[in-house]
């Protein structure tokens, strides 16, 4: 019996939420006193990675290579994970709510007949039930859910769980595929690939709401990213996006993304009850309104009253000093 | 072009949400209910694409009680041409509605169903491609872009950092995310007509669910920090508290 953890990758590279998926099965394998074994699939030059992974915990791996794996593929990702569940009598299967794990697990799941927690931000086992917390109606309510039977699918918000090293020899054995199934023929856009994480992973996170007054002021928040270092993420409110100033990739808040970063500035956002459910949780508020009354002083640590146009760019200017004494 | 667009009925992003007196379930008395935001992307995908190809029909469909009838009626306003409302409740989890769905749907003719990416209730962001699973077909996820020429499709759907391409054959399934398009509003005519069009209903009975809600609980209340100050000359300040109390840059 296992506890199996889906191992992100994307252009042959482990991504960071596999290691938080591999550290939250370690602790709900340690639970169920059963073994942990990660789930890699790629193409077969990925097979590489595939030892790297007892860091986190995983006391083995299962690695399924096919030439068709190049991008994901998601019929043929969702077999070999079915598969992998199968032959090692899985009590569990974590994925990150990532876009590909939140496409690849409800297709798991019903592959299986299982129960799916989607954006699980804890996980434990009580009296030998699993159980999850998950927030929904856009963050405003959290659901404590039990899973009726096994395996349980749980799919883990990024940054809920801190990566953390567990060492072990991790023992690789290869999953031996049928001819994948292809209705669905994936590749990347080109050209687009954006320099800063996407909003809903990122460290930190800078958004921007109608205060700011025009996409053309974007260029004061990019500066306060810039400064803050590579793992900033730019955000933004629903009024923002709405009114085309920015992508809605960017929007938070329960039509958007919801996001639990441990930074968070809030510039020129006046905190809309649909924004506030989307990042509340962020560990550290930031917010810079001219409004005192401004409902995101109430959910914000830390506040400046004042004039966003004088306050970010000192703020860059301090964040920059602050960063070349490091 | 014969396409079902999937939907559900939810409260508005604006509704405040209480737990209901048993802990471990909402209570909804008081809430707005509306088209679910995701959905409208969907109708207005499905009718764009009714009237480029000329011909087809686009059925709105949903599983709930007899209250989903106003919610179908909104998507008929909008130019739908029927309904079906599946009487029975949705699951806890997406599976058990997938389940009922995909069951509903195999006996028709279809192109193409479309959804929502996800629902603003229960934010499960399941059922769409379990339906796909459950049918065999394929399914693009989280859409911003969709071309149809023929039988085949291609669409964008939003990846972290950027984009991936999707290329697939119909039937299949595509889930609409915020940006696919600009939903139209229901004309006065639209609502008037939406009166009279059809509304199938079919009994299904209860989805089955594999979770169970234990406890509904607050997320904590955050408390109001403070104001560390007025203008540009508090930011020394607010980033020393940063760096010595906060410990995050």
């Amino acid at each position: 019996m296992s506890v199996l953890a889906f191992a992100e990758q994307r252009g042959g590279a482990v991504r960071q939420v596999a290691f938080e998926t591999l550290t939250a099965g370690r602790g709900l394998a340690d639970s169920l006193g059963v073994e942990l074994v990660a789930v890699l699939v790629g193409p077969p030059a990925l097979s590489s990675e595939a030892a790297g992974l007892g860091k986190y915990g995983a006391d083995r791996v299962i690695f399924a290579g096919s030439e068709s794996f190049e991008e994901y593929a998601p019929e043929g990702y969702t077999d070999a994970v079915a598969k992998a569940a199968g032959q090692t009598g899985a009590k569990a299967i974590l994925f990150p709510a990532s876009a590909q794990g939140r496409d690849l697990s409800p297709r798991v799941a019903a592959r299986l007949g299982a129960g799916l927690a989607t954006d699980v931000t804890q996980v434990s086992v009580e009296n030998g039930r699993i159980v999850a917390v998950r927030p929904a109606y856009g963050g405003k309510v959290l659901f404590k859910v039990g899973f009726k039977a096994e395996p349980a699918l749980l799919s883990l918000r990024p940054r809920a769980v801190a990566a953390a090293e567990s060492p072990r020899d991790a023992q690789v054995t290869t999953l031996e595929l049928d001819q994948p199934r292809e209705l669905t023929k994936v590749s990347t856009a080109t050209g687009e690939q954006k320099e800063r994480p996407d909003v809903a992973e990122a460290e930190i996170i800078v958004a921007g709401g109608r205060g700011v007054g025009g996409p053309e002021h974007w260029a004061l928040l990019e500066e306060l990213a810039d400064a803050l270092g590579p793992g900033t993420a730019l955000g933004a409110s629903r009024a923002v996006v709405d009114a085309g100033w920015r992508p809605h990739g960017e929007q938070v808040g329960q039509t958007g993304k919801v996001v639990a970063p441990p930074l968070y500035f809030a510039v020129g956002i006046s905190g809309a009850i649909q924004h506030l459910a989307g990042m509340r949780t962020a560990r550290c508020i930031v917010a810079v309104n001219k409004d005192a009354e401004a409902p995101i002083f109430k959910v914000a640590d830390y506040g400046i009253v004042g004039d966003l146009f004088e306050v970010v760019p000192r703020l860059s200017e301090e964040i920059r000093k602050l960063r070349s004494q490091e | 072009m014969n396409i079902i667009v999937c939907v559900k009925r939810v409260p508005d992003s604006e509704s405040r949400i209480a737990k209901a007196a048993d802990n471990a379930s909402i209570d909804t008395q008081g809430a707005k209910f509306v088209l679910n935001p995701y959905d409208e992307y969907a109708v207005e995908e499905a009718l764009k694409l009714k009237e480029g190809a000329g011909a087809g029909s686009v059925t709105v469909m949903t599983l709930g009680g007899d209250e989903s009838k106003e919610t179908l009626r909104t998507a008929l306003a909008m130019g739908a041409d029927q309904a079906v409302l599946l009487k029975g409740e949705p699951s806890v989890d997406g599976l058990g509605t997938a389940e009922k769905l995909a069951e509903a749907i195999k006996g028709r003719e279809y192109d193409l169903i479309v959804f929502g990416k996800q629902a603003i209730d229960n934010d499960n962001l399941q059922v769409p491609v379990m339906v796909a699973e459950l049918l065999g077909v394929p399914c693009a996820n989280v859409v911003v872009q969709l071309e149809i020429d023929g039988r085949t499709a291609t669409a964008h759907r939003e990846v972290e950092g950027g984009h991936e391409i999707l290329e697939f054959g119909l039937p299949a399934v595509v889930a609409a995310q915020k940006g696919l398009n600009e939903p139209r509003y229901a004309s006065l005519k639209g609502i008037m007509q939406a009166k009279k069009k059809p509304l199938e209903e079919i009994e299904v009975g209860d989805a089955e669910s594999r979770l169970e809600i234990l406890e509904v609980t607050y997320p904590p209340e955050p408390t109001a920090g403070e104001i560390v100050g007025e203008g540009a000359d508090a930011v020394p300040e607010l980033v020393r508290k940063l760096r010595e109390e906060a410990k995050v840059i």
